[in-house]
């Protein structure tokens, strides 16, 4: 289904596809190509001024690459580990060691599903407490063996059912946040699409947190927290305004590191280019991280979420 | 002029539910028995007919914990909106409200004292501000409270009580998870106990950090504990939940509790923890 910031774009495309089914003449050819460049202004122009409401729903983009995507397109060899050792495989969350640029490392993300099939396997890319704990499994090798994590964060949340309840989602997710904080590798943190609170930060205590350009991370989703305070879910988009969910919101609140530029029209549009960007900025930063005595991380990492909500700008000292 | 007056305006619906209320005989919400007041604050504001645990304040809380006074830590820490929040109602007016329902700057009220002689940090979240929830202040004085053990070397309590994180300060909620766990971790390598006592109700972001982290995880009976809350599970699962789900005696079936002890035993309890850990 298109989305509202869409339809100027497929109006164009439309007279487009119009023009280019016409017999072919000098005159249609110039119309068409002049249509072509408006369009692509067009589009820079729309993705330039999205609404935070809007990047959500690229970010959640059907189209979007998944964590598997980024995995065959930015490393090799990659050999994928399975189960928690304590209950269950979840496929939510995919996990394994890589090599990235001739150089070991363990790799892991939400996963989600393109066709129903897939998305029921996937569970929506929503983990289960064996999905977190499978991960916190393969961070604790990637210690041992001295490899650098990096992650991929793209889930609407972790799985509110009643067997993840009674498997202790609470706690799965809460023994990952302590664990992550003090584990002695780099770790490099990309939220890719959908950053949905507990379920993403779960796999999210990074040393570098990337986020791309129109991905959002909130605390809840917008439909949840207008269902919340405005007790109406249509009010999503007010909720998401209201919520700061953006990348350039959240680095600017000092949450995030680095923004990473999608191609316009999304990463959905041009991934191989997507793939290019991203694959510079964690290479720079590996490059950065491995060059750190690995005992320092996590004093440093522990330094960088400590200073989250700052004394004077979130919050004030008065006697 | 109105010839009649409201003396006190109306507390919210969660807050009716479970605080013993104001007058002289109160309703036990769960044996709907007619209790004398006194009778049941004379009991820790347990029911004395059906042992029904009304939600205490955290004031109160730290009154039955602690064996004296104690030394508030951090009173004046105070949110400054960061992201200008409004719903239907301006965050700061929330702030304001509950400032004066609460006599708190936020949700948690942390403090040094003595439990059965052992100086101990506590900290004790505040239902009756914005639900308990969770943003940078509360955040920031767990993470002092947390520092705060770790530096004097004395254990750490937190009674938990809370919706999770709050979102009128939006993603600072959500990393204030992850920044009192990075504290937590320093903790537990210097090998300090951490008790966690989590009370009716713990949910959400509070649950998924540091309440489930306690060396020693302690629950009053019948408190709802669980990720996310049972609407949202019963919209997922589209069927009513079992009886007695994501109550303390569940998670104590599921592993996820050391003991469910009931608010008259509580202090006892959590002193001979404390012997059991200490040097």
């Amino acid at each position: 289904m298109p989305e509202d910031y869409e339809a100027p774009l497929l109006e164009l495309e439309k007279k487009i596809d119009e023009l280019a089914s016409q017999p072919a003449a000098p005159a249609v050819e110039a119309e068409i190509s002049r249509l072509r460049g408006e369009l692509s202004e067009k589009r820079r122009q729309v993705f330039a001024s999205l609404t935070p409401w809007q990047k959500t729903q690229v970010a959640r983009h059907p189209g979007r690459p998944y964590t598997l995507d980024y995995v065959n397109a930015l490393f090799t060899e990659f050999t994928e580990l399975h189960g928690d050792r304590r209950f269950a495989e979840d496929p939510a969350l995919v996990c394994g060691f890589a090599f990235y640029k001739e150089r070991p490392v363990a790799v892991l993300g939400h996963q989600k599903g393109r066709d129903t099939k897939q998305k029921i396997y996937r569970n929506f890319g929503m983990p289960k407490p064996e999905g977190y704990r499978k991960a916190l499994r393969v961070m604790k090798l990637a210690e041992k063996f001295s490899r650098p994590v990096i992650t991929f964060v793209d889930t609407p949340g972790a799985y509110p059912g009643l067997d993840a309840e009674e498997r202790g989602q609470a706690e799965a997710i809460a023994y990952n946040l302590r664990e992550m904080a003090a584990l002695r590798v780099p770790i490099i943190v990309n939220v890719t699409g959908e950053g949905g609170s507990g379920g993403a930060l779960a796999i999210a205590v990074g040393d570098r947190v990337n986020m791309l350009e129109h991905a959002v991370y909130s605390v809840i989703s917008p439909e949840g927290c207008a269902s919340i305070l405005w007790r109406d879910a249509g009010r999503a988009p007010e909720a998401a305004d209201a919520m700061k969910i953006t990348a350039s919101d959240l680095a600017a609140l000092g949450l995030v590191d680095e923004i990473v530029p999608e191609p316009a029209g999304g990463a959905q549009t041009d991934p191989e280019a997507l793939f290019r960007t991203l694959d510079a900025v964690i290479d720079a930063q590996l490059r950065e991280l491995t060059a750190v005595p690995p005992e320092s991380l996590p004093g440093a990492r522990h330094d960088k979420f400590r200073r989250m909500g700052r004394l004077g700008t979130e919050f004030l000292e008065t006697t | 002029m109105a010839w009649f007056r409201r003396e006190r305006s109306p507390l919210p619906a969660h807050e009716q539910e479970s605080r013993v209320p104001e007058g002289l005989y109160v309703k036990c919400d769960s044996c709907k028995e007619i209790l004398y007041r006194k009778a049941v604050l004379d009991n820790l504001s347990v029911c004395p007919k059906c042992a029904f645990h009304f939600r205490i304040s955290a004031r109160l809380r730290l009154e039955l914990l602690c064996d004296g006074a104690w030394e508030e830590l951090d009173r004046g820490l105070v949110s400054a909106d960061p992201l200008a929040f409004s719903d239907t109602k301006a965050y700061s007016d929330r702030l304001r409200d509950g400032k004066r329902k609460t006599g708190s700057l936020d949700a948690l009220v942390s403090a040094v004292g003595t439990l059965g002689g052992i100086p101990t940090v506590i900290a004790a979240m505040e239902y009756g501000f914005i639900g308990g929830s969770m943003g940078v202040v509360v955040g920031e004085k767990v993470a002092r409270a947390v520092e705060r053990s770790a530096s004097e070397r004395m254990p750490l309590l937190v009674v938990s009580c809370s919706g999770g994180a709050r979102m009128m300060e939006g993603t600072l909620s959500l990393m204030q998870m992850a920044k009192i766990s990075a504290a937590l971790a320093r903790l537990d390598a210097a090998r300090i106990p951490f008790i966690s006592l989590l009370t009716d109700p713990t949910t959400g972001g509070v649950t998924a950090s540091f309440a489930m982290l306690g060396d020693v995880n302690i629950a009053e009976p019948g408190a709802l504990i669980g990720f996310a809350g049972p609407r949202v599970i019963e919209q997922t699962i589209r069927q009513k939940l079992p009886e007695g789900f994501q109550r303390s005696e569940f998670l104590l079936q599921h592993g996820m509790l050391d003991m469910v002890v009931d608010r008259r035993e509580l202090k006892k309890t959590i002193v001979r923890c404390l012997h059991t850990l200490l040097d």
